[in-house]
């Protein structure tokens, strides 16, 4: 096959940009330990997430010295905690703070404004996200999949407090 | 734009055949229509600037606007420039054209049922809605009519491909040693990556969403269905790049007043398509919570390589255009972009839409990157992206095309030069800006899918406001719905141009021919196989451990809004609705 030499110059320069880019990529993920959500949460059934142990009565909870789990349920159109109506979820700085985020009815979004911190909600599933709280501020919740004609008026907020400030309730 | 030669047009010579590739695009362009009043409707609601609907109604817009733009528009154009391509680049007519207009048929059946589904969501009194977004993702469940639309679309698009290839089939009867013609070569490819990626939708909807929304099965998994949507979602972005594609590389070289670069390469890059096109959907699941990290960093890596042929895209293009510019005369190591014909709209439109693919391509390469995803999955950034690529990229290049193609499809002019050129400016212009902002709210947080991305906490902004970002999306958006009506109207006034004889076009042959690669580029059944195995060593493990996790119907999932009612209860609610409106 006949290739023109700026043509051979130009696909070596893509594939090395490609490589490039894995690389970057790969590094994030082994190097900087970038963790992608994936199957660590579990499954839970999404009709009988009021019975659940830990989305029955969502929340926060404190599992180590610097450590807390926050279960969330996500329905149409609130989260819980989170929404005004269940409370702002709230954590000390300085912490790491595991979100387990669930739906009982459709397909809903969780981030947190401002972060990375960004999780499909799928019912069935339990979307597991760690993040490490630096510093003390209101954060958005945001619902930013679809989810029924009031989805715009689903949001939550975090509330990261200063350490003597915390005092192990959802508000 | 086409001008005038001694030659006879393609109506002259294929009048039935023109007459499929007017009506179809005739459908795109009805759709083009109305899915940009959508999108101003859009641009103008989200950023508060004026709200005609109600924010509940905000979703129907959005499924209207999602499903006639980037389904209907774009696959209708297609198959109208495809069916035009075949006939033109093998020279000879559908093996049977009642066979062609079948399919010309079933799809419009198939649009106009999903698409009255949807829109009867604005009418509360009738039972019917497909409020899901062009994504449809269980358990948000539409009206089985929807889903019924989508199959005879789809099984339509099935046919014309068929069409096709038999046609092929019985020229390489007449042709036994020749080599395929470029543009048939391109539209088989892009069939065959057809076929394949529509697996995943056709199982989605047929064996799941269909049955389910009909009542004949109780649930279904939300992550499989929405992992099979993805399977098919993907690679549709290719199905609407190929066609784009087959403009830039047998078209623009031409309008330019060269000829294309290589053929071979051209061959090549269609081919990487087939083959790494439907491998890549997972890489919209990222962030989604039940497939395993690897699948996502295998996905990540497939879809790196899928950027070669874009990459290489770009190269032949410009080299193709840059060849042009010199027969014309230009000079120089830049001066020749000087000679080249900016005052012809169709070359402008596509030279227009290339320079933001380029732009789009490198949000995309954002996107790609599986953990930066975290910054912007399901923000604003996201349409900012498609709206350069599907909306620019696609949909400029098929409005220049149609500067260029129209003369020959009906033997009359396009009403104004001026207005056909003001028209692609203004789409790019107004473009330019909408995205831009797009991308800048999505880095911010801003999400997409939001009637009022207004919250009772602020984005943070980091430079500029929010307020600003808006400003510039409803400007940009009222741009682009100008632009639109400009290009019908444009196109409604071509109707009544004189009649004249010779518009004629003759597309030249490459300057390093397809003589100059290896005769395996060729082989279909080849790529063919190849491309099924990578989509089953892709997909294969991901979907097998969903099913081990939920089963195949998941568990005690409900159907949101409650529409499963039995079959003859949904007949009759339905038609006792109609009757209504109707009285
Ligand atoms: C008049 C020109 C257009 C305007 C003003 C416009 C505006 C918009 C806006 C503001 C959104 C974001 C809505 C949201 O997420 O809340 C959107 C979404 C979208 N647009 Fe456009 N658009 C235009 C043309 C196009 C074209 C030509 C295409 C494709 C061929 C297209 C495809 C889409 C798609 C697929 C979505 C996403 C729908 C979804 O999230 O379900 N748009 N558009
Ligand atoms: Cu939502
Ligand atoms: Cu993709």
């Amino acid at each position: 096959m006949h290739i023109h030499s700026y043509e051979k110059l130009w696909l070596g320069m893509a594939l090395l940009l490609i490589v490039g880019f894995i690389g970057t990529i790969t590094y994030g993920t082994v190097g900087a330990g970038v963790q992608m959500v994936d199957d660590s949460g579990g499954n839970v059934e999404p009709g009988n997430v009021s019975e659940h142990e830990e989305f029955g009565e969502p929340g926060v909870e404190k599992v180590g010295e610097n450590e807390y789990d926050v279960h969330v349920v996500a329905r149409q159109f609130v989260f819980n905690p989170g929404s005004e109506v269940y409370g702002a979820i709230e954590v000390p700085v300085n912490s790491t703070v595991n979100f387990y985020v669930t739906s009982a009815d459709v397909i809903h979004g969780f981030s947190i404004a401002g972060t990375n911190a960004n999780t499909m909600v799928i019912p069935g599933e339990v979307a597991e996200i760690t993040i490490e709280t630096e510093e003390t501020g209101e954060y958005g919740i945001v619902c930013h999949e679809y989810c029924g004609e009031g989805h715009h008026n689903m949001e939550g907020l975090l509330r990261v407090v200063p350490e003597d400030e915390y005092n192990g309730s959802t508000q | 734009m086409s001008t005038q030669t001694d030659q006879p047009s393609f109506v002259d010579r294929y009048p039935e055949e023109a007459a499929v590739v007017r009506r179809s695009l005739l459908v795109a362009f009805v759709m083009l229509g109305i899915g940009a009043l959508m999108g101003l409707v859009q641009a103008l609601h989200r950023t508060n600037v004026l709200r005609i609907i109600d924010s509940a109604d905000y979703y129907t817009v959005l499924t209207a606007h999602g499903v006639f733009l980037a389904i209907v528009f774009t696959i209708f154009f297609l198959v109208g420039l495809y069916q035009w391509a075949v006939t033109r680049s093998l020279d000879r007519s559908p093996v049977d054209i009642r066979f062609t207009h079948a399919w010309a048929t079933m799809m419009t059946v198939g649009s106009l049922m999903a698409g009255a589904a949807i829109l009867l969501g604005f009418i509360d009194e009738v039972p019917v809605s497909a409020d899901v977004l062009f994504t449809f993702y269980a358990p948000l469940q539409a009206h089985p009519i929807f889903y019924a639309g989508l199959a005879i679309f789809i099984v339509g698009t099935w046919m014309a491909g068929a069409d096709w290839f038999r046609t092929w089939l019985a020229w390489r009867k007449d042709n036994p040693d020749e080599r395929i013609p470029l543009q048939t070569f391109m539209v088989l490819t892009t069939m065959i990556m057809w076929y394949v990626a529509t697996l995943g939708v056709a199982v989605e909807v047929l064996v799941f969403l269909l049955p389910w929304s009909l009542g004949l099965i109780d649930s279904v998994d939300p992550l499989l269905t929405r992992t099979l949507f993805w399977f098919f979602g993907h690679p549709v972005v290719y199905f609407w790049l190929m066609p784009a594609y087959l403009l830039w590389y047998t078209v623009m070289p031409k309008i330019a007043g060269g000829r294309l670069f290589s053929d071979p390469l051209a061959r090549v890059v269609f081919i990487l398509f087939v083959l790494l096109s439907t491998p890549v959907g997972i890489h919209h699941q990222y962030v989604d919570p039940g497939i395993a990290q690897g699948f996502k960093f295998i996905a990540m890596t497939n879809t790196m390589f899928l950027l070669l042929p874009s990459l290489l895209t770009a190269f032949t293009v410009v080299a193709s255009i840059e060849h042009g510019a010199r027969q014309r005369g230009g000079t120089g190591l830049f001066g020749w972009l000087t000679a080249l014909p900016w005052r012809d709209p169709a070359f402008t439109g596509m030279a227009l839409a290339g320079l933001l693919f380029a732009a789009g391509g490198f949000s995309g390469m954002v996107n790609a990157g599986m953990n930066i995803n975290y910054l912007v999955h399901n923000t604003l950034w996201v349409p900012g992206h498609f709206h350069l690529t599907v909306g620019t990229a696609v949909a400029l290049t098929f409005m220049a095309g149609t500067y260029w193609l129209w003369p020959q499809l009906t033997n009359r002019e396009i009403y104004s030069r001026p207005i056909a050129l003001a028209q692609v400016v203004m789409w790019f212009g107004g473009m330019a800006l909408m995205s831009n902002a797009m991308h800048v709210a999505g880095l911010f947080g801003v999400p997409r899918r939001t009637a009022e991305p207004q919250y009772s906490f602020d984005f943070p902004a980091l430079f500029g406001t929010i307020g600003e970002l808006r400003l510039q999306i409803a400007v940009g958006g009222t741009l682009l719905f100008i632009s639109t009506v400009l290009f019908l109207s444009n196109l409604a006034f071509s109707l009544g141009t004189p009649k004249r004889e010779g518009f004629g076009q003759t597309i030249p042959p490459a300057l390093s021919g397809p003589e100059d690669s290896p005769a395996v580029l060729d082989n279909m059944k080849l790529w063919a196989a190849i491309a099924v195995v990578l989509v089953v060593l892709a997909y294969a493990l991901p979907l097998g451990a969903i099913i081990s996790d939920n089963g195949l119907f998941g568990v005690g999932i409900e159907p949101y809004p409650m529409l499963v009612r039995p079959l003859f209860d949904w007949a009759g609610a339905t038609l006792a609705g109609l009757a209504e409106v109707i009285a």
